[in-house]
């Protein structure tokens, strides 16, 4: 890609269409978005075929092994994630936004960021499986529900988030 | 006109995974044109020098909240059959912090590391290993951590039923909390 990379869209017009398309999953499935739901089937499919008998004797593996008939990857979101996978890259490509690199702060490293990167990784999967629910889980699906677990995660999620923010800052800024 | 649709059985589970499919591409697409998949404008919330985050989460739960709450009040939309994630307190709590900090340390959350990755950032794909590792960690050490895991348990409940208000209450102070947050977000990004 030489193109110059187009702008993002208004942060308030994108918000509108995640909306939009929020609204649609309830009214078509009756449920909402996710993201860390597809990672979970993604481990217990791993561990179905190097381990069967412990992703069938443990508990967060056996629920997303589904009733045994299909792999645990035949899963609405997995097949939902994989479209954001696609939605995302198509989306960057048209605006000239698709390229290698990494996205950091002037002030980090490489090796720093990727570690960081992988490390807040590890500490979100704990959350959104102690949460049952990610920033689209809980945050976007149940926070238009109106679900008091949601918005408690959503504050939760904002408080910590800045609380912890003076620590990373050399990181970002 | 009766939905959801698929709970009231207009189609299977065969073509549920392509709606998946289809609603996922959406989803992937207007995250990508909001900047999402950036993890350094993503981090700028948390250091009020970007407000994009508040922006996209809380146009996107505004517009799908009042969506929802009309046509639930037309009666085109069966309120009861939508799912609604059940509320541990204490966990939620507890998995929110820890998930803020995580928000914070890599600047990506797991539907963003998705797009931040498919759109060309090894600091995306970093993420998603590490997801894909945490939850590894986290299933193995599941029989220390199921007591907690399991405490605080309240059921289906929404903030309206909490509070003994109508829903419509709720979702009035929720557009004009959005609407404050908005005006506040525009006023911290132009001072700077």
């Amino acid at each position: 890609m030489t193109r110059e990379p187009r702008p993002y869209s208004s942060p308030y017009l994108a918000g509108f269409g995640i909306g939009l398309v929020l609204l649609l999953s309830f009214v078509v499935m009756g449920r909402g978005l996710g993201a860390s739901g597809a990672f979970s089937s993604t481990v217990a499919a791993g561990m179905q075929s190097l381990v069967p008998e412990r992703a069938a004797a443990l508990e967060p593996y056996a629920v997303f092994l589904g009733d045994g008939k299909s792999g645990p990857l035949r899963d609405w979101l997995v097949f939902e994630i994989l479209g954001v996978i696609l939605g995302g890259a198509l989306s960057a490509y048209l605006a000239g936004r698709l390229r290698r690199g990494i996205d950091m702060g002037p002030r980090s490293a490489h090796r720093t960021r990727l570690l960081l990167a992988f490390s807040a990784g590890v500490m979100m999967a704990f959350g959104a499986k102690l949460a049952r629910g990610c920033t689209s889980g809980q945050a976007l699906t149940g926070g238009a529900l109106l679900s008091v677990g949601s918005w408690i995660f959503i504050v939760a999620a904002f408080a910590a988030g800045y609380a912890f923010a003076p620590l990373f800052r050399k990181q970002w800024t | 006109m009766s939905a959801p649709l698929y709970e009231y059985g207009l189609f299977g589970e065969s073509t549920s995974l392509l709606v998946a499919l289809v609603i996922g591409i959406a989803f992937g697409w207007f995250l990508e044109r909001g900047g999402m998949g950036s993890a350094t404008k993503l981090a700028g919330q948390f250091y009020l020098t970007d407000m994009s985050v508040l922006k996209v989460l809380f146009s996107a739960v505004v517009t799908s909240m009042l969506g929802v709450f009309w046509l639930a009040e037309l009666g085109w939309l069966d309120l009861p059959l939508v799912y609604l994630p059940p509320t541990y307190l204490l966990p939620q709590l507890a998995g929110g912090v820890v998930f803020g900090l995580g928000f914070v340390m890599g600047g990506l959350c797991p539907g963003t590391s998705c797009v931040s990755a498919a759109t060309g950032r090894r600091d995306g794909l970093a993420v998603v290993g590490g997801m894909l590792f945490g939850v590894f960690l986290f299933n193995e050490s599941f029989p220390w951590i199921e007591p907690f895991y399991r405490s605080t348990p309240m059921g289906q409940i929404t903030i309206p039923e909490i509070l003994g208000v109508p829903f419509g209450w709720v979702v009035f102070a929720v557009v004009l909390a959005a609407l404050a947050a908005f005006r506040a977000s525009e006023w911290i990004e132009a001072r700077r």
